[in-house]
Formats: C-alpha cells, sequence, structure tokens
C-alpha cells in the first residue's frame, strides 16, 4: 500500500459496469467509520483523510469483490490506511507511538460518536463557509471535487478550505456533543445554496439533516427537516423551462411532490406536539400552510401573518419582517402591507420588490412598473433581476396598450 | 459566502494621491509589485479564498454584429478617455467586510519607493443563484 500522499480522490457517483457501487450506503457509513477511527485514537485530520482513502477504494474494488460486511470493510482498510500514513510521516512520529500502543478493534462506537462529527464540523471556531465544505467532507463523504464544482471554485481552493478547517478543529475534543444550533446553522446554509454541478445541495442536506434527526432528539432538528422537505417538494413548481423563476402565487401546483410534503407536514405536527417552539419549527409551518392551499387564492393568509408574528418573536432577522409585510398585504389588503413595509429599513434587500408588488396589487401600476424596474437593478440573483425586470416590461406595455 | 470581483483598471479609476506611473518605477519596484500580487494570490489560495485572477490586455476591439450574411462590424481602438480594465481577482469569501479587506490589501501592493501605491480597486458583487427557502 502507497503511504505517498494520494492524487485527488475522484467523484463517487463515476459511471461505471454492472455491478455498481451502492453510493448511498457509502456515503451514509461515512461518518460512523470516521468515528471509529477517532475514538480509536486517530487524530480527525488523518482519520479523515484516510476514511476518504477507503471509500475510494472500495469504489474500486466492491464491483469484483462485494464486503460481506461493508462497514466493518471500511473500517479495517481505512484503519490501514492511517497507520501507513502516520508510519511515514516522522514528524507525526510520537502520535505514531501512541496509535501503536492502542489495542486493534475499539468497542463498536455507539451512535452518539458520529453525531460528534455533526458538531465538530460545524464548530463555531469555524466560518461559515469552511463549516459546510468540512461537514459536506466529512460528514457526507462527498469528495473536494464535488463540493468544489458545487461551490464554484477551484479544487485546489476547496482542498486548502477543508484542509485549513481540520487543522482548526483538530485541537478540539470530541468528548461532548457542542450546540445543536450550530449544526442545524451549517445544514440549512447548505440547502439555502441550491444546487449546481453533479451534487444537488439541497438533497444532500436534507439527507444528513433526516440523518442528525434520527441521531438526536430535538424539535429543531425536525423542524428544519420539515422546512426542507416542504420547500423541496415544491422545486419543480419554482422554475419554468427555460430557466425562470415561477413565483409561488403562478406555480403549477400539481407539480408539487405531494409525498414530500406530506413527509414534511407530519414531521412538523410531531415537533410542534413537543411544544417547544423555534425559529425552523415556525418558519416550516408557514411553508406548511402555502404547501397546504390547493389555489393560491386559498391562502391561509391570516394564519401565515400569525406564524410571522411567532418567528418575528423568535428572531430579529429583518428579513422575517419584510415577509411579514407582505403577508399582511395578502391578509388584510395592500395598503396595509404597504403601511408594514414602511416602517421597515431602506436598504433591506427585496423591500423595493416588495413594494413593487403590493403597488400593482393596489392598483397603482405606474408606480408597480417603476418600482419593479428600480428593483431589478438592486436584486443580487440574475434570476431575480430578470423576473423583475420581466414584471416591469410587462406593466409597461400594459401602461402603453392602456393609454 | 459570495463571490465578489475585484477590477483592477488601467484607466478610469480615481487617481490616487502621490501617482506615480509603473513606468517610472525602478525594474525592482516592478518586481516587488509583481510580487506581491503572486503573494496575495498565493496567499488567499492557501485561505481557500481564490477563484480566478485575469490580467487583460490594454488594445481591444468593440465588435458588433452586422446583419444577416455579413461580417462583424469593428471599432475602435478606445478613446483615450475610456475606462479600460486591467484585469480583475475573484475571491469566494463569507461576508462583505472580508471582500474589502482583501481589497484594501491588495490596494497596498508596492510601487515607487516601495510605498502602498493605494490604487482604487472596484469591487463588484457576483450575482449568486436564488436560495432555496424564498418565504
Amino acid at each position: 500500500m502507497s503511504s505517498a500522499p494520494l492524487p485527488p480522490v475522484p467523484p463517487l457517483p463515476s459511471v461505471r459496469p454492472v455491478p455498481p457501487v451502492d453510493e448511498a450506503l457509502l456515503r451514509a457509513l461515512t461518518p460512523e467509520v470516521l468515528a471509529v477511527l477517532v475514538r480509536r485514537g486517530a487524530d480527525f485530520a488523518a482519520a479523515e483523510d484516510a476514511v476518504q482513502e477507503a471509500l475510494l477504494e472500495a469504489v474500486r474494488r466492491w464491483p469484483d469483490e462485494p464486503p460481506r460486511d461493508p462497514k466493518g470493510w471500511l473500517v479495517t482498510v481505512a484503519w490501514r490506511r492511517f497507520l501507513d500514513a502516520a508510519r511515514a510521516d516522522t514528524a507525526r512520529r510520537r502520535r505514531e507511538d501512541a496509535v501503536e500502543e492502542e489495542p486493534g478493534p475499539g468497542p463498536v462506537p455507539d451512535r452518539d460518536d458520529s453525531l460528534r462529527l455533526y458538531f465538530l464540523c460545524a464548530h463555531p471556531s469555524l466560518t461559515p463557509s469552511s463549516a459546510v465544505a468540512l461537514t459536506l467532507r466529512a460528514v457526507g463523504g462527498l469528495t473536494t471535487r464535488q463540493i468544489a464544482a458545487a461551490y464554484l471554485v477551484p479544487e485546489a481552493t476547496m482542498a486548502q478550505r477543508i484542509s485549513r478547517a481540520k487543522r482548526t478543529v483538530s485541537g478540539v475534543r470530541l468528548d461532548r456533543p457542542g450546540d445543536v444550533a450550530t449544526v442545524l446553522r451549517v445544514l440549512y446554509l447548505v440547502f439555502n445554496e441550491g444546487y449546481s454541478g453533479d451534487v444537488d445541495l439541497a438533497a444532500e442536506a436534507i439527507r444528513l439533516t433526516r440523518q442528525l434527526a434520527a441521531r438526536t432528539d430535538h424539535p429543531e432538528v425536525s423542524g428544519l427537516l420539515a422546512l426542507m422537505l416542504l420547500h423541496h417538494a415544491r422545486r419543480a413548481g419554482r422554475t419554468a423551462p427555460d430557466g425562470s423563476l415561477v413565483p409561488l402565487a403562478e406555480q403549477d401546483r400539481t407539480r408539487w411532490d405531494t409525498a414530500a410534503i406530506a413527509e414534511g407536514v407530519a414531521v412538523l405536527q410531531a415537533a410542534l406536539a413537543r411544544d417547544r417552539l423555534g425559529e425552523f419549527q415556525a418558519q416550516a409551518a408557514i411553508a406548511a400552510l402555502h404547501a397546504d392551499a390547493p389555489t393560491a387564492a386559498e391562502t391561509d393568509w391570516v394564519q401565515i401573518v400569525e406564524w410571522y408574528d411567532e418567528l418575528a418573536a423568535l428572531t430579529d432577522n429583518p428579513v422575517v419582517r419584510l415577509n411579514r409585510a407582505v403577508a399582511v398585504g395578502e391578509a388584510d389588503g395592500p395598503r396595509a402591507g404597504l403601511a408594514a413595509l414602511a416602517a421597515l429599513d431602506e436598504s433591506l434587500p427585496r423591500r423595493t420588490a416588495a413594494r413593487a408588488y403590493l403597488h400593482e396589487r393596489a392598483d397603482d401600476l405606474p408606480t408597480a412598473a417603476a418600482l419593479y424596474a428600480r428593483a431589478a437593478h438592486e436584486a443580487g440573483t440574475a434570476a431575480e433581476r430578470d423576473h423583475l425586470i420581466r414584471q416591469a416590461a410587462r406593466l409597461n406595455t400594459l401602461l402603453r396598450e392602456g393609454s | 459566502m459570495a463571490k465578489y470581483l475585484m477590477l483592477k483598471h488601467y484607466r478610469g479609476a480615481p487617481v490616487p494621491e502621490g501617482f506615480v506611473p509603473m513606468d517610472r518605477w525602478t525594474p525592482e519596484e516592478v518586481g516587488a509589485h509583481i510580487q506581491y500580487m503572486r503573494d496575495f494570490a498565493a496567499k488567499l489560495e492557501q485561505t481557500g479564498e481564490f477563484v480566478d485572477a485575469q490580467g487583460l490586455a490594454p488594445e481591444g476591439t468593440w465588435v458588433q454584429y452586422g446583419g444577416e450574411g455579413k461580417p462583424p462590424v469593428t471599432d475602435g481602438p478606445f478613446a483615450e478617455t475610456k475606462d479600460l480594465i486591467a484585469g480583475w481577482m475573484i475571491v469566494d469569501v463569507d461576508s462583505h467586510q472580508r471582500a474589502l479587506e482583501l481589497a484594501a490589501e491588495l490596494s497596498a501592493a508596492p510601487g515607487a519607493g516601495g510605498v502602498p501605491i493605494r490604487e482604487w480597486l472596484e469591487l463588484r458583487p457576483i450575482m449568486s443563484e436564488p436560495p432555496t427557502v424564498t418565504e
């Protein structure tokens, strides 16, 4: 077995002849195998490298030699890789001695060991982008190349980001769980990033949150899982065939994934029943009310405003107050919405877009058209800009035809 | 996590105080300036924030569709008064504040006498994908 540094690991979901490697299984086992190595005394950074190498070897060898015990196989190979690397690295001589004294296979770790990996990868000492990258690799089992492609940065940059993150947390002891809120923030970031490249980050975030929910007992974990499921369910309706954004009110609701909505609602109800409301549960409740409406016109805006009030009490996020103002506009009429909006900071993203929308609802088309054009100018994403400029063009055309 | 473009201008940016054109530096000063840029890019690769850096040749051509079956219409070179981009660097950072810090650091590249040239750089956010959670 080579002890030289290995080349970057190729993506796991490569197209290969039958029988294929069960990638889902490999990825699900990643944090468990890593946890075993760490429990046996391997330092986190070296263990993580060894696990990536074992995953690569599994992709290579399993098609011809399927293992009877996939997890045991991965642990054996990863441990061997780790020992090779430790022996080869003279600078790590002292750590190697410690490892040599270690007994062979340790006790089978309980599920808390992999849970602690979530906390480590989301450690507060990491920047958000580092925590996201480390979580996707060490917990998600993605390769550096896949993560780099998903975030549109060069692979070398992502490799450095991950290795720095590993160095940052290398001194952190994995002896007790941290604050679950830090983990949820990281998973939310992964989900909200959308997706590009060959990895669906939203689906990956759902998988990791589901895995976390199975390992921990916290209503906010369920709240986040429900929120993700409910938003993911609407994904097919969110974009038109040409890739442009379709606003919620205009989406074809038959394209929503009803199974995902049902699951999201069930997960949310179980969480709410525990009477420990949090930000993600409240957000999920709003998403559930949208998902529940057979048509946009039948949306229960009064209840949505109530949930925004709950949410505003839980967080000082100004975006919540902006969304609440739009909901007020639906529940009590556009004038009420504009009044709520007037109280908010001018510089808030999407404030102009919300004003444009409410002015249109109030039948003040010239003002709405001008505001849509201004909102397009302020937009932070190309898809939003295109959507807003279309709205301005639509109203200006109407106005020209009317005059 | 957001990407920013740092634009360097040949022309069109405000002129910093005490500006000395590069052709009046010593060769060592030019070398030190270029090395600073290289080291800066290498450092950003190490921090996991580097995306891309390119320089642009100053000469450019305006091109326009010439109509069905006709060759492209060209014009130029640029008028001397025209804004002219010299190159760019793209970074992927955790905050706008961090992007400002990095641009300021890049602007501190040494010039004549080894003092920071304090060149004005244009910092532009790159449009991102729309977020998954919208309401």
